[in-house]
């Protein structure tokens, strides 16, 4: 299951103002990718150009032989049900409860009775720890129930594809936690390629198979996490470790006198690379690699520490008890 | 700077032929199943309560006031017996479908439009085209359906209010004879008059349902942008309602001969 989305050249620009230029990735069948980008790259546009809302300017997005920019728009519907989208604030039918929110899908598109719908929506709402809020309306609940639910919604017609847009936003320390552990369950439990995009480096770091950072209107890198996280590249390196210290400025990017005046300034070590979050079943999943598999298949020495459980910025709380995880 | 004020001018032709365009796609989606029964119902249903009350209360006096004009006017030239046909004709033809035409867009109009508006800015409309749903099949044509019906219906409340107003205004304050009202219903009006008033009822609450649901769904810009397009489709829908008002009634004159008493 999970199918590859191959992106090729995506160019899109906004009247005048160009986002993004020639991005070309593939994000693996069922593996799962994290699209990182200072504020304002346009990493929800290109969300919202993976599932046709924008049409890009150029390029295409290839998903099982249909290219989704350039198809039908009833082609478009059909390749619609492969996906699964959460959007950032969960977008909720602000008329219907919980329930009949998540349900929506299986009315519209199964002929389901109505006890079957209600056991898969009680097994979504189980998932997401959501139980007890049923008939609550989506403007009566927190913003990051609201995200939760709006991920049951997004389940509920198990799909192939997972595009998830700023999980952790709006969410504390320890629901971000519990939720980079559910994608990881949910990815070893249905397969389904996943996407997300966040800004939150700890999940960056731990959850993913492979990175990818927007920066400067273009992809700056696209690759394994090992990768990315081993990487010398300014960008990259600036942005995995949330420093001061690199090509991004407070506005996009620094000018040439205070990139001067950083010059002597030293790098910080790169910090050890994180072990992968793992299934809390200890099932290894389908696409996962060993630790330091591809630093030692490119002959890349990985920083000092890395690969051990008790790595900084392991999130402890989570690896301590993963019986706590939500299912 | 002169391509920059092209654009500007040509910005409205622009929204204009996509309104249109969407009309469009509306009239396709009409005849794709499923059909949402279900929303249609809840749509007429939300439409039909918060216009019938304002529609009565507004037929009240337009036909109070054709009978005030008119009787007067007519008695100079000692044509009472007239009015109540004249009545008829001005309310029936005239007054009824603009009057139903102004409160289905401004009160279910604007409602519509803020309803997707609001939809629109909280992604719930992308949410929907994700989950593989058509918003212009599952929310606008039932709404486009419901105000066509509901204008075609508070269409006959204003004809028969408007025209017991002016009975009452004609009879008790004007002193004219009740016989001679009703009798002279049919010395000018005819059937075709009704018949056309039901027909501008029903375009005008297409209008009414299409400007408001474009609006609603291209609304951008956050909260405000929501509040413009509600303003920007009451205004719309009154400036088309005119326009088109005028046109029909000029195209009912040149197929239908008016009685000559």
């Amino acid at each position: 299951m999970g199918v590859d989305v191959k992106i090729e050249g995506l160019t899109k620009s906004f009247g005048k103002q160009l986002i993004w230029k020639d991005v070309t990735l593939t994000l693996p069948a069922g593996e799962i990718s994290v699209m990182l980008g200072p504020s304002g790259t346009g990493k929800s546009v290109l969300l919202k150009t993976l599932i046709g809302l924008i049409k890009p300017d150029q390029g295409s997005v290839v998903i099982e032989g249909v290219d989704i920019a350039s198809c039908s728009e009833k082609d478009l519907y059909e390749v619609r049900k492969l996906f699964g989208v959460l959007f950032q604030d969960g977008a909720m039918f602000g008329s219907m409860d919980l329930f009949d929110n998540v349900a929506f899908p299986l009315r519209e598109h199964t002929k389901k009775s109505e006890s079957e719908i209600r056991n898969i929506v009680m097994e979504k709402m189980d998932l997401v720890g959501l139980i007890g809020a049923e008939n609550k309306l989506p403007g009566e609940i927190s913003g990051g129930m609201r995200k939760r639910a709006g991920l049951a919604r997004a389940l509920v017609l198990d799909p192939e594809i997972l595009l998830i847009d700023e999980p952790d936003s709006g969410l504390d320390p320890v629901r971000t936690a519990f939720i980079n552990q559910l994608f990881i369950d949910l990815n070893a439990q249905i397969d389904a390629t996943f996407l997300i995009v966040t800004h939150d480096i700890n999940s960056t770091r731990t959850v993913p198979d492979n990175i990818g950072l927007l920066y400067h209107k273009h992809l700056a890198m696209y690759g394994p996490r090992e990768m990315l996280l081993s990487s010398e590249e300014p960008v990259v390196r600036q942005f995995l470790n949330a420093q001061t210290i690199g090509p991004i400025g407070m506005s996009e990017e620094k000018d040439a006198d205070e990139l001067a005046a950083e010059k002597d300034m030293g790098l910080p070590p790169l910090p050890p690379i994180p072990m992968q979050l793992e299934p809390s079943n200890g099932i290894p999943r389908k696409y996962q690699r060993p630790p330091g598999a591809w630093c030692r298949e490119n002959g890349v020495t990985p920083p000092p520490g890395s690969f051990q459980a008790d790595a900084a910025m392991a999130p402890g709380g989570v690896k301590a008890a993963p019986t706590e995880a939500p299912y | 700077m002169s391509s920059l004020t092209a654009a500007r001018v040509l910005k409205p032709i622009g929204t204009a032929g996509s309104l249109f365009a969407f009309g469009l796609d509306v009239g396709r989606a009409v005849f794709r199943r499923p059909f949402q029964f279900r929303e249609f119902i809840q749509q007429a249903w939300f439409i039909a309560s918060v216009t019938i009350v304002p529609t009565a209360l507004v037929a009240i006096p337009f036909g109070a006031v054709i009978a005030l004009q008119v009787g007067g006017l007519v008695a100079q030239f000692g044509a009472q017996s007239f009015v109540g046909s004249a009545a008829v004709l001005a309310v029936v033809q005239q007054a009824a479908p603009i009057a139903t035409a102004l409160l289905v867009a401004g009160a279910g109009g604007s409602a519509i439009a803020a309803d997707l508006g609001a939809r629109k800015i909280r992604e719930e409309l992308d949410a929907m085209m994700v989950l593989g749903i058509d918003p212009i099949q599952r929310l606008v044509v039932p709404r486009v359906l419901a105000c066509m019906m509901i204008a075609v219906f508070l269409n006959g409340l204003v004809s028969i209010v408007g025209v017991m107003g002016g009975y009452v205004f004609n009879v008790i304050i004007q002193g004219g004879t009740p016989g001679a009202y009703l009798a002279s219903f049919t010395a000018l009006a005819q059937m075709a008059d009704l018949w056309q008033g039901l027909a501008k009822a029903l375009v005008f609450g297409l209008i009414a349902a299409i400007v408001a649901s474009y609006m609603g769904m291209n609304a951008g810009g956050g909260p405000k942008g929501v509040g413009d397009a509600v303003n920007q489709s009451v205004v719309i829908t009154f400036l088309l309602l005119f326009i088109v008002n005028f046109v029909m009634s000029a195209i009912f004159l040149q197929i239908i001969p008016s009685k000559s008493g």
